[in-house]
């Protein structure tokens, strides 16, 4: 293969725009758990529970899971473009980043709905 | 005439002679008729004429003589002497992360083929009218504090992106220049334009740090530019 530099991979927008709009659900999110703490959701462990494991808490905590795997997903991202440059080495820590994080995602589900 | 000297600290840095690059302690005297870093330029060069350095028009026009002057990226010619604390040496580094040449002057190959790469011309396929291609004065005040730019790198080389980058990212004065022309009522090729940048290295590289706006030495926002680069990728794709 000839050494040319080639740009254009065309996804630059859909996951400059999934960063932000995951970025608004973890805000969301936050502020939801904070409110909830501060309302002593998490004063013993049964109402803590009780709390997490409501019907909407454990979707929306479930799409929190999501929205922060996809977040980091496209940041971490960014830094193996920024700072790794032989192509292979590249590849692969991106697949190594997307199986932990949908690993991860996987593990948080079980427990979401373990409670 | 009162005159007094000033202290500098001066990359130097000649790939034929030196094994590595070097700082030279060098001292000018200057008078009140001296008002800009570039006038003390010129008169070191009357005490060692070995240092090379770029200089054109003398009056912040060309973009030729951008330093890296105190670890912030400037104009010699736009930079006041009197900006200085006394006391201290003045540090002069070349445009970071580009090639060096030789002492102050970098190689800007990268820069301007990042700039060639966004078609910085109007692209318009009907015949020309007779006189002009006219647009509205509304239309035209789009384009104010984007054609200022001299491209004189300053904003690309002190983005960290550009810096890892250089060959893939556009940068800021490319993207500035793009969005001139993604902006022009007249330009006919604005899809184009978009398609060329809608890729994670060529745009979304800025991460919004601002360091371009921090050192335009023509106040110009590229960073502005590129979010509304942005948003038209977005209002395109929804």
């Amino acid at each position: 293969m000839v050494n040319r530099k080639i740009v254009g991979a065309h996804y630059g927008l859909k996951d400059w725009l999934a960063q932000r709009v995951t970025g608004v659900v973890m805000v969301v999110f936050t502020l939801v758990v904070a409110a909830a703490l501060l309302q002593g959701a998490g004063g013993s462990y049964d109402s803590w529970r009780a709390f997490m494991s409501a019907g909407l808490m454990r979707f929306a905590t479930f799409l929190f899971i999501v929205s922060l795997c996809w977040h980091a997903w496209v940041g971490v991202r960014d830094i193996w473009m920024d700072y790794v440059q032989p192509a292979g080495i590249k590849l692969a820590l991106h697949v190594l980043t997307l199986l932990a994080l949908v690993g991860y995602a996987g593990w948080a589900a079980q427990i979401i709905w373990r409670l | 005439m009162t005159t007094r000297t000033l202290q500098f600290k001066i990359y130097r840095y000649d790939p034929d002679q030196d094994q590595k690059p070097y700082m030279q302690d060098i001292a000018v005297e200057v008078d009140s008729t001296d008002r800009k870093l570039l006038d003390a330029l010129v008169k070191l060069k009357a005490v060692d004429d070995s240092i090379a350095f770029r200089r054109s028009c003398r009056e912040g026009v060309c973009g030729s003589d951008a330093l890296n002057i105190n670890g912030r990226n400037g104009l010699a010619c736009l930079t006041d002497l009197g900006s200085f604390p006394d006391g201290k040496p003045i540090v002069l580094r070349p445009l970071p992360g580009l090639p060096i040449i030789r002492d102050l002057i970098v190689d800007m190959t990268q820069f301007f083929k990042q700039y060639h790469s966004i078609k910085p011309y109007l692209i318009n396929n009907d015949p020309p009218p007779e006189r002009e291609r006219l647009q509205s004065p509304e239309d035209r005040e789009e384009l104010d504090g984007l054609y200022e730019c001299i491209l004189c790198a300053c904003c690309s080389t002190s983005c960290p992106s550009f810096w890892w980058n250089p060959d893939k990212f556009v940068g800021p004065a490319g993207l500035l220049a793009a969005y001139r022309f993604i902006a022009d009522t007249r330009d006919q090729a604005t899809n184009e334009r978009l398609d060329n940048l809608e890729d994670p290295y060529r745009l979304f590289r800025c991460h919004t740090i601002m360091n371009c706006v921090d050192v335009c030495p023509k106040g110009l926002n590229p960073t502005k530019a590129i979010g509304k680069i942005k948003d038209m990728m977005v209002k395109r794709a929804i």
